[in-house]
């Protein structure tokens, strides 16, 4: 457990919740990431002003925390270009088919008690949990 | 007064600007951290436990205050999901993302994040994660 980072996660949820509960209660959404996103995207959607400014919001987020801390967010990535394009395809198709992801199941879906984010949930853990055990330790061990 | 008002507009862009920064500050937006936690079996960071604990300390009592509200301050009504089955759709959906976020270490939210970093690798993500939400729009909805 030497890289457990506890106050900084701490911080980061209780702000990423206080976002959450922010936007329900001035705008009466729900702040989940994969939603927001493909209401930006797919041709065709209503209400799109408001999901660009959340997201242009997130990206400014981040911009704010890199001027502050005088460099940017440490980024360390698991996946080299074929692993990122296999890897997005899967969580873009995936949140859209169950309906959800992290934000919008894991933390304003389980607050409203919903059976399905709460199973939704379940199940995106486990298979996460699953595919890196087989990929660090099975294929990993392998090779 | 509706989203489209300035006071709502502006209330919505603060809320992505704190949930971006509460992404970036937890360690969620680094794929080591994700992956991290997600590898019980190797030396385990427990750290996205308390992100996603300090998001539900947070979004359990405050949810169940806010919808006591007739409505919210900028809208007419709240927008909540309607579906209740937990359906074959909602299973293989969250199968896929999993098996997605255990690849990459990126869910959505930090994708979104990252993109500042102007990384390739991430930039290739961020293009994926779009080209499979309008491949399941084209082929789906």
């Amino acid at each position: 457990m030497e890289n457990f980072t506890p106050i900084s996660a701490l911080i980061g949820g209780l702000l990423i919740g206080g976002a959450a509960t922010l936007t329900l209660w001035a705008n009466g959404r729900i702040a989940g990431i994969s939603g927001i996103l493909s209401g930006v995207i797919v041709p065709g959607s209503s209400d799109r002003i408001w999901r660009i400014l959340f997201v242009l919001g997130m990206l400014a987020g981040a911009i704010v925390y890199t001027v502050i801390r005088g460099a940017p967010a440490d980024l360390e990535l698991q996946v080299g270009p074929a692993g990122a394009i296999i890897a997005g395809l899967l969580v873009g198709f995936g949140t859209r088919l169950g309906s959800g992801c992290t934000s919008g199941h894991g933390i304003c879906g389980l607050a409203r008690f919903s059976r399905r984010s709460f199973t939704a949930t379940l199940v995106f853990m486990a298979t996460a949990i699953f595919t890196v055990f087989v990929i660090r330790h099975v294929i990993g061990a392998a090779a | 007064m509706n989203v489209n008002s300035n006071a709502g507009r502006l209330t919505i862009f603060l809320s992505g600007l704190l949930f971006g920064l509460g992404l970036v500050i937890s360690g969620m937006s680094n794929p080591a951290k994700v992956v991290g936690f997600l590898d019980l079996a190797g030396s385990w960071d427990p750290s996205l436990i308390l992100v996603m604990g300090g998001g539900l300390l947070v979004t359990v009592p405050a949810f169940h205050l806010v919808l006591k509200n007739p409505r919210p301050l900028f809208e007419e009504k709240f927008f909540l999901p309607t579906a209740q089955a937990v359906d074959r759709k909602l299973l293989l959906g969250a199968i896929l993302f999993g098996l997605g976020w255990g690849i990459a270490g990126f869910c959505p939210g930090p994708a979104i994040v990252a993109l500042v970093s102007l990384n390739t690798t991430v930039l290739m993500f961020f293009a994926a994660l779009v080209a499979g939400m309008l491949l399941h729009h084209v082929i789906l909805e």
